[in-house]
């Protein structure tokens, strides 16, 4: 609560702010930032949208994935001010108003996919950018673009499962 | 009562983790997202050398930033708070550091960026001293102390065993191997990092919130902490939030812990301390790094003789449970295979590296890599097919080892066959190609490390036949609470979803030692299914007035209850429970149960049964080591294991699976690089974890031996995964193109080293 303040209580030259629009799981935003901020931070500290995780901040485990216009990128690393103009999903925004999980989140459910959890938003929307640009795409595919998604409980097997799974389900289209 | 023909509606079904749900939408909150009322936030600051004496310390600089509210130094330290398994270790150093994750100084500020600037401004002014890094060499006579209140480097601990007589049994051995291992730091690299929240109400008792595996143990050091600070008779509430993975790395309090708890009463604000991965990296703990001397040997049919082992373990700046893994490693050492005649010495030795903590297997992966080195080589000069050589020493139910363990239900043949069956051993139609088998014996029921080895749960119903179980367990992802549920409504006739599991709260849950030692599925699945019988017991003396039938005749099933042989005879249990709820005099559906297995404590002669039952295990491993430039591919990998009753295949296929991947970790890639005490690689970039691009087909068959004393025959799982992975692999290797490696990781390098030397 106090984050916004910490600059101008520094007495140091005011970072830029910079007021940017987007598409937020559907919704359309209106938001200062300032210039430095993370996608992360901008999600999970100022937006209260805690499902994003940070598991290393420096673009090495997944964690913080969520997708850019159609593309999962690391948030962690990716600057807010370059959401301007670009549609974003978090996993905030799978699931359908009425509750139902996402094939992809039920598959994952269903499928032992989730232990601890921590990796788990960034695992769904990894393989949900997968999904919608390869609705088939096969196990050597999946752990391709599952490579930058460190588990460290699950040993992969069932998130390829859960994956493949998801894919029967039609785990590309809501 | 023996369980194997009954049939069960519940147990043995592979529902989803309770919580998955909600973790897939983002929901559940992790110690990173809990954010209160003027929160502050904490940093700590750490030593810039392994081994320094620290001459001044000037905060001024830092105190006057605004937005710092607090900064504190070892001086503000009160002398008695203490932390680790000798309480030798204040959270935050004065005078001397002995490693670079010693704790100078932490400061807690409104915004994490004000907090870290402030870090930079505290001048520490340091006189370094000659560190020490190598435990053999610090266990010489002229080596410079760690601590210079100790005489010696080397940790009074009491592993000088021998059981029978070692040196006849050598003379009379037919065959003899010895060799030395050595096995390197890796860290638990849980997702989630490390942190706490500590906050005091009007009254000065505390609440925290921390990423714990032992909420009741937690909750006394806390109370230990604030009798330190001055504040007696206080009430400490340990919660913990959902965490990002455990594997024993939350075993002990910790120094950021206590901080929080300093900074937050020094504030009268709540204080939260998160790690980033760099810290997580540099100031959590280890796996104990060992060095290790083995000496086996058999006679001409291959029976085991007598095993012979030295270790030297790296005991780090400080103390912690780390510490107490010979304990552990005395069990693989004494009991894997039949042999009568053992020896073991262990030393922890204090260096000015980084210290250790447990770490799923505690010890026993270290133990088991050079055990299952040694057998497959003992097994190559006798003469015997390595398999073979393993059945005829294996493991039997009604065995007592040499330590005092009683064997009371044992799989390991079993495994071992069935790790034949589905790995093909005799495959050599590929160059480079090889096949590899390693057992485990692990604790599966329960382990008395401390004084008890109990958990509590209390167990109530509503109105409705819903169940409300508070547990002492901890789940941490490893799914304790769907093992709790599945029990619970297998005994009281329900549905897993009827079950709700409250576990990591001391306001509100039993006391409990904590989720190590895979004891969790054992104890604290006993302690719920305990509390299950004694409600299902006043259920059935309810409905036996109501039926004027005897208790024994009703039976619960299917939310029903109903008199045997007479099933038209029934009730809903929720109307039931109405009726109980409802009648004069009234009748309330509540239970508790404590649980303490009859587990021996391992007296100073270090012998007892420790655990109430044993799991065991083997894993086959196919790689292909490519000669020209050292890599492994793990080809196919079978992991068999005795887990007594498999409670929710889904959820310990899941157990194994990790377990076996970490365990590939840390016999291939994995390794904390420390360069004079000063972590090296504290990033995934270059600490190397298997990714998804890694993965490996995993086969896991499970065994179920109905142990007599498990909760539906269930024995303990958390760990074994990853014990016996290292040995397997690195016989694999050796397998496939004649090299052994005996130091972990098996890396390339170390690999063309060894084909360059035996090719001459
Ligand atoms: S937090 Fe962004 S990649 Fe790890
Ligand atoms: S489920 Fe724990 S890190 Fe993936």
């Amino acid at each position: 609560m106090y984050e916004h303040n910490t600059s101008e209580q520094l007495g140091e030259t005011l970072p830029m702010t910079t007021t940017i629009s987007f598409s937020l799981n559907g919704d359309k935003i209106s938001y200062e930032i300032k210039d430095h901020w993370t996608l992360l931070h901008l999600l999970r500290e100022e937006m209260g949208l805690i499902g994003t995780k940070e598991g290393c901040g420096n673009g090495e485990c997944g964690a913080c994935t969520v997708i850019v216009d159609k593309l999962a990128v690391n948030s962690c690393l990716y600057l807010a001010i370059e959401a301007d103009g670009t549609t974003i999903e978090t996993i905030e925004g799978l699931a359908s108003t009425d509750g139902t999980l996402h094939p992809l989140q039920q598959s994952f459910v269903d499928n032992g996919g989730i232990q601890c959890g921590f990796c788990s938003p960034g695992m769904i929307m990894s393989s949900k950018a997968l999904l919608d640009e390869n609705p088939d795409a096969n196990r050597e595919e999946i752990q391709h673009a599952l490579a930058g998604n460190i588990c460290r409980c699950t040993g992969y097997i069932p998130i390829f499962e859960s994956v493949e799974a998801a894919k029967k389900m039609g785990g590309q289209n809501e | 009562m023996s369980n194997t023909k009954r049939e069960f509606s519940v147990v043995g079904k592979r529902i989803p983790k309770l919580d998955a749900a909600q973790k897939a939408m983002g929901r559940a909150a992790y110690i990173q997202d809990i954010k209160l009322p003027q929160m502050l936030y904490g940093k700590i600051l750490y030593s810039k050398y392994a081994s320094a004496n620290i001459i001044k310390i000037d905060t001024s600089k830092a105190r006057a930033l605004p937005g710092v509210h607090a900064v504190l130094t070892g001086e503000d330290v009160p002398e008695k708070m203490k932390m680790g398994f000798i309480k030798d270790n204040p959270p935050i150093k004065k005078g001397k550091v002995s490693c670079f994750r010693d704790e100078v100084a932490a400061v807690a500020a409104i915004s994490p960026e004000i907090a870290k600037k402030a870090l930079d401004l505290i001048e520490v002014e340091y006189e370094e001293l000659e560190g020490i890094f190598d435990p053999e060499r610090a266990m010489e006579k002229d080596s410079p102390l760690v601590h210079d209140h100790l005489k010696s480097n080397v940790l009074k601990m009491p592993w000088d065993i021998h059981y029978g007589d070692v040196e006849k049994a050598e003379k009379e051995s037919a065959f003899v191997v010895e060799d030395r291992f050595t096995t390197t730091w890796v860290t638990h690299c849980c997702m989630g990092t490390s942190g706490a929240v500590a906050l005091f109400d009007a009254s000065e008792n505390l609440t925290i919130y921390t990423n714990t595996q032992i909420p009741s143990l937690a909750q006394k050091d806390f109370l230990e902490a604030l009798k330190a600070m001055g504040l007696k008779n206080k009430r400490v509430r340990v919660i913990k939030p959902t965490i990002g993975g455990g594997f024993g790395s939350k075993l002990d309090t910790y120094a950021y812990e206590h901080i929080a708890i300093l900074l937050a009463y020094a504030c009268r604000k709540p204080v939260k301390m998160v790690f980033d991965r760099v810290e997580e990296f540099k100031a959590t703990s280890t796996r104990q790094p060992t060095i290790i001397y083995i000496k086996q040997g058999c006679d001409k049919t291959g029976k085991l003789t007598f095993r012979d082992m030295r270790m030297v373990l790296d005991n780090g700046g400080h103390t912690s449970w780390g510490a107490t893994t010979p304990s552990v490693m005395l069990m693989p050492i004494s009991s894997l295979y039949t042999v009568k005649n053992v020896k073991y010495t262990a030393k922890c030795v204090y260096t000015n590296n980084t210290y250790s903590q447990a770490m799923r297997g505690y010890g026993n992966p270290q133990a088991t890599f050079a055990i299952e080195s040694s057998i497959d080589m003992l097994a190559e000069k006798a003469g015997i097919d390595r398999i073979e050589f393993r059945k005829i020493n294996k493991n039997h139910a009604g065995e007592e080892t040499p330590q005092g363990l009683k064997i009371t239900s044992c799989g390991l043949a079993e495994c071992i066959e069935s790790v034949e069956k589905e790995l093909d051993f005799k495959d050599k139609s590929e160059k480079g190609v090889g096949t590899g088998i390693a057992s485990l014996i692990h604790v599966g029921g329960g382990a008395r490390i401390y004084g008890s080895d109990g958990c509590g749960a209390i167990l109530k119903m509503d109105d409705y036949g819903k169940v409300d179980i508070f547990t002492g367990g901890t789940d941490m992802g490893q799914g304790l609470d769907n093992i709790t549920a599945q029990i619970v409504a297998e005994e009281l006739g329900l549905l897993a979803e009827d079950i709700n599991v409250v576990h990591s709260d001391t306001d509100i849950c039993p006391w409990d030692v904590g989720a190590h030692a895979s004891r969790s599925t054992f104890v604290a699945g006993n302690a719920a299914l305990g509390a299950a019988k004694k409600v299902k017991k006043k259920i059935q003396d309810f409905a036996s007035k109501l039926f004027e039938t005897p208790a024994e005749e009703i039976e619960l099933k299917d939310k029903m209850v109903f008199v045997t042989g007479n099933p038209e005879k029934n009730m809903p249990i929720g109307k039931l429970l109405r009726k109980a709820h409802f009648s004069p005099g009234g009748n309330m559906l509540m239970a508790e149960h404590f649980y303490d297995p009859d587990n021996q404590n391992m007296g100073k002669e270090l012998k007892g049964n420790m655990s109430m039952t044993y799991s065991f295990g083997a894993h086959g491993a196919k790689v292909k080591v490519d000669e020209e430039t050292g890599k492994v591919e793990v080809l196919e990998y079978v992991a068999a294991h005795d887990v007594g009753r498999a409670i929710n295949p889904l959820l310990l296929e899941g157990q194994v699976y990790g377990g076996v991947v970490m365990g590939l970790g840390y016999a291939l890639t994995e390794e904390v690089t420390v360069a004079n005490g000063e972590i090296m690689n504290a990033n995934f970039r270059d600490y190397k974890l298997f990714t998804a691009k890694d993965a490996v087909k995993i086969k896991a068959p499970v065994i179920e031996t109905d142990d007599k004393d498990g909760p539906f025959g269930a024995k303990g799982i958390g760990e074994p995964g990853c014990v016996p992975t290292a040995p397997a692999i690195a016989n694999a290797i050796y397998n496939a193109v004649g090299v052994r490696i005996k130091d972990l990781p098996i890396t390339p390098e170390k690999i063309l080293a060894a084909l360059k030397e035996k090719n001459g």
